[in-house]
This record gives structure tokens, sequence and C-alpha cells, in this order.
């Protein structure tokens, strides 16, 4: 990794980030005491353009904490951060055009309009130019079968159909960065399968970068080349997948650092 | 990267007002899906907005005057605010929905789109069945513009106009700054209706029947006495019972102008600090 890092800058480049909230918690009748909570400590992370990185972590770890900052939804506490040349809280709204969101719990499509409508009104904030607009929707709707229901109201879509819809929303302004938190949750064999191709595929052929928060282990294995685990906002393991499962199976070792372990060699 | 390059070439966000626009006409329409239900809720705000007018009319068929105001001129009072307040409440009440938005986490789609976040908080869930609160008060207004007794000179025409369109930004300004309140309590709902719908209903009627200190208050401390009140003395040709300075019947634009200013910068800051729920 220190290798990638060092040949070219990379799109997302954070170090010693740290978010910590403070809480007013109430301790008597009048007394209020302050509470800290570190949900990010110092995390320093180089992810060069073209990679595709699984972020995982139990709940908790700090992982949406991490990507909401990479947005500029929220102000580090400390710690410089740059993605795709902008300081994303200063420049959010720049940085807006240049990133895809999918968070796989939430919806960005209207909920009570044709898919298609949510799609015109992104071309229209984005600022995306009709001809590319087109091909671009042309090229999803083949690759995600949108075809039959893109004319139908969002609420009438299955969850599988609806994620289909939101990664499209996500990628339709040709975004270099792709932050992606959970996309195949509750989804079925059939359309879990159907959006790892399509991102694997993503990635390959426009060297879009790509970083993939998911609880799935067959996420990571079938998509991910590289692995950044978090515990308690803190780097338990950064590295590619075929190390942290050379000599286990990948579960296992997940599991691992789930429960606290961490395969970062803090003695130096 | 050559999608970064082609980005750069127009790196300017589309202008809010634009995005603004783009959103209404969203929600319209996703309001129009539901035809029977806007038509019912349109007929409903019509009939509600048109109650205090018929309590307004009730009491002046019992006296001739309230605080030296005849019902012409009161009508006049409660036309320009819910002309002002009613323009504000079409064009901003989205806000009323961000306590919401930030309590279940959607804020954060708010902050991943690149047009101004306040744009789309304005726009958020707007409903053609606004326009309905527009009706009783335009027709008031009418009316009381008719029966008044008032010489309308340039200048009274400029203030009346001036008086709903100062209301408006002012309006406009306490929704965002009750919007800001729900950053820092996100269940706060409440707390700012109390302020924006409170102060409406306030500057309804006559000032001087709440008395002196909370006249005073409602004038310096909320400066929604500008709304109508200041000027209208102005139009209507009545001294200040408060005995306030004549140069303050023409302080609207500037009350206005200062509280939006206020309220663009405190929306700036809350953005800025917003916290964001869990995970």
């Amino acid at each position: 990794m220190t290798t990638l890092l060092e040949t070219a800058e990379p799109i997302i480049l954070a170090e010693h980030l740290t978010k910590t909230f403070t809480s007013r918690k109430r301790t008597g009748r009048f007394h209020r005491e302050r509470e800290d909570f570190t949900a990010v400590d110092g995390i320093d992370l180089g992810i060069a353009s073209g990679e595709l990185v699984g972020y995982i972590g139990p709940n908790g770890a700090g992982k949406s904490t991490t990507i909401k900052m990479l947005t500029g939804i929220l102000t580090p506490t400390s710690g410089t951060l740059r993605v795709a040349g902008y300081e994303p809280q200063r420049d959010r709204v720049r940085l807006a055009r240049q990133i895809g969101v999918v968070f796989g719990q939430r919806t960005t499509l209207w909920w009570d309009l044709p898919l298609r409508d949510s799609f015109t009104l992104l071309q229209r904030l984005y600022k995306i130019p009709p001809d590319r607009f087109a091909a671009n929707l042309a090229r999803y709707t083949e690759a995600l079968d949108l075809g039959p229901f893109l004319d139908r109201p969002v609420r009438q879509l299955s969850l599988g159909q609806r994620m289909r819809g939101d990664i499209t929303a996500a990628l339709l302004h040709d975004p270099a960065v792709v932050y992606l938190d959970e996309p195949t949750i509750g989804l079925d064999v059939v359309s879990k399968h159907a959006v790892r191709e399509f991102l694997s595929d993503l990635n390959r052929r426009t060297g879009t970068t790509i970083l993939l928060t998911t609880h799935d282990i067959a996420d990571i294995e079938r998509l991910c080349s590289r692995v950044v685990a978090i515990d308690h906002g803190r780097v338990t393991y950064d590295g590619s997948l075929d190390a942290l499962r050379a000599d286990r199976d990948l579960e296992t070792v997940v599991r691992e650092l789930y429960l606290g372990r961490s395969l970062v060699d803090t003695t130096e | 990267m050559a999608e970064l390059s082609s980005h750069a070439a127009d790196e300017r966000p589309l202008p809010g007002p634009v995005a603004y626009l783009l959103l209404v006409r969203m929600w319209s329409k996703s309001a129009s899906q539901y035809r029977v239900s806007l038509m019912l809720t349109s007929f409903a705000q019509l009939l509600t907005t048109s109650l205090d007018l018929i309590a307004i009319v009730v009491i002046y068929s019992q006296v001739q005057t309230i605080a030296d105001f005849t019902l012409p001129e009161t009508l006049y009072l409660y036309g320009t605010t819910r002309l002002a307040f009613g323009l504000s409440d079409l064009f901003a009440s989205g806000v009323e929905n961000l306590a919401t938005t930030i309590r279940l986490g959607n804020f954060d789609l708010v902050l991943i789109r690149p047009v101004s976040s306040l744009a789309q908080v304005l726009a958020d869930q707007f409903t053609p069945k606004r326009f309905g609160k527009l009706l009783a008060p335009i027709i008031t207004l009418g009316w009381a513009v008719n029966t008044l007794p008032v010489q309308w000179t340039v200048l009274k025409i400029l203030v009346c106009i001036d008086t709903v369109v100062s209301g408006f930004f002012l309006y406009c300004a306490l929704w965002v700054l009750t919007g800001c309140i729900s950053f820092i309590a996100v269940d706060a709902q409440e707390v700012s209706n109390s302020f924006t719908y409170g102060s409406e209903f306030a500057t309804e009627y006559p000032l001087q029947i709440f008395g002196r200190p909370l006249g005073l208050a409602l004038t310096f401390v909320l400066p929604v006495a500008f709304v109508t009140w200041q000027p209208s003395l102005y139009v209507l040709g009545h001294a200040d019972p408060f005995g306030l300075p004549g140069f303050l019947r023409f302080a609207s634009p500037f009350a206005a102008a200062a509280l939006s200013a206020i309220a663009a910068l405190a929306w700036r800051a809350c953005v800025r600090r917003y916290r964001s729920t869990g995970s």
C-alpha cells in the first residue's frame, strides 16, 4: 500500500482523522455533565484512484461516521482530510458532484413518482450534459435491468429494484468516488449477485474508486481487493484481502477483528 | 481521472433559486398523485384561514373601533399580515419538516446534493394547497384598500407593497431561524411553531391591545411589528400610540434585510455544526 501512496496522490487521504461527539447527560435535577464520545479516533487512510476497498467493522465502530466526514456531512474534530482534491466539509457542495453515495437503509428516490423522474431531476441538479445522461441511463438500465420498472412509482418497487434504482441515482453523474453503505442489505440472492457483478464491472471498466461498507462476508470476498477494518474508531487492519485470509477462512478472521483483535502492528 | 477534468469545466453549483424551483415542481408532482386529498385539504386550508377573519368581523359588529382602529383599518392590518405570512408559508414552510428530517437522519441526504441545503429544506414537501391560504387575505386586503378613507399617494402605495414584501422576507427569516432551532433541539418543533404562528397572530390585531411592555417587546425583541404595524401606521395616518420615532414607519425593509442576513448566517452555522444521528 505504501508504494501506491508514494507514487500517486491518493483520491482519498485522511490523516489522524478524529470525530468526537459531545453530549450532555443529566446527572441531577439541574446538573448536566458533558460526555465525550470519540467515534473515529485518529484514522490514517489513503485510497488510490481506482481501488475497490471494503471498509468493515462491528456496529458502532465508526464506519458511518468516517463516511459522513468523507462526504462533508460531518465536520472532523481534528485531523486532515482530502477527497478528490477537495476538503469535504468546506467544499461540500462542489465535492458532491465528484462523489456518489448509496445508503443501503435509505432511499434518495422520490417515493410517489416514477423512478425515471428521480433520474431526470438528478440530471438537472448535477448539471449532467444531456448526451452523457442519456448514455449513462441507457447503460445502467441495461446493466441493472431497470427497464421493466423505470416508469413505475418508487413506492411500488421491491427492495431489490429500489436498490438498483438508488445505485443508478448515485452514478449518473460519473462520480470519481462512490461510497456504498451496506448496498446489499436485505436483498435476495439474485439481487445481491446482480449488484456485486455490477459494482465489480463498474470499478474495472471506469476506474471508479469504490469504498464499500458491509457486513456481508461474501460482498468482501467477491469484490474487494483491499480491506480496511476499524473498531472503536481505530484501524485494526489495512491490507489486501488475500493477506487477510492467507491462513484461515475469511469469516473467522473477520469475526476476530469484530471481537476486538487488532492486526495492525502498533509496536513501531 | 477523466471525469474530474471534465467536471472542472463547469464547477459552479446549480444556483439555489433554480434548484428550489426544480424541487418545488417535483414535490407538486408528488402531491398531485393524490388529487382528491389535495383538493380537500386546499379547501380545508381556505376555511381554517378564514375563521379568524370571521372572528374580527363578529367583534366589529358589536363595537365601532378597537383601540381607535376601525374595521377597514383592522382588516388592512389583517390582510397585509396574512398575505405576507401566506406567501412566506407558500415559499418557506418546508422548514417545518426539518426536525423530522434531522431526527430520521435524512438530513444526510440533503447534504450529499450539489445544491444549496437551504433551497432543499425550503422546498421540502411543497404542496400547491398552500395557495389556498392566499385567497382570503387577498380579498380582505382588496376590500380594505377600497374602503379605507385613505388618499393613496405614490409613497403610500409603495409603503403598502413594501409592507407585504418586507413582511414576506421577515417571516421567511423567522422560518429559517426556527428551522435552526431544530438543529439544536430536535424535538423543538412546538417551540418553533409558537414563534412563527404566534407572531403572526400578534400582528393581526392592533398592537396596543397587548399593552405597552408587550408591544415594545414585539417591536424590538422579535421585529415582527415591522411586518404591518409601523408602515401601516403611516398608510392609515395614525400616530404611534407608543410614541416611537417617525422614521420607524419606513424601517421595515431594513429590519427585514437585517433579519434575513442573520437567518442566513445562523443557517450556515447550524449546517456546519450539524452532528447527524447515530449511524
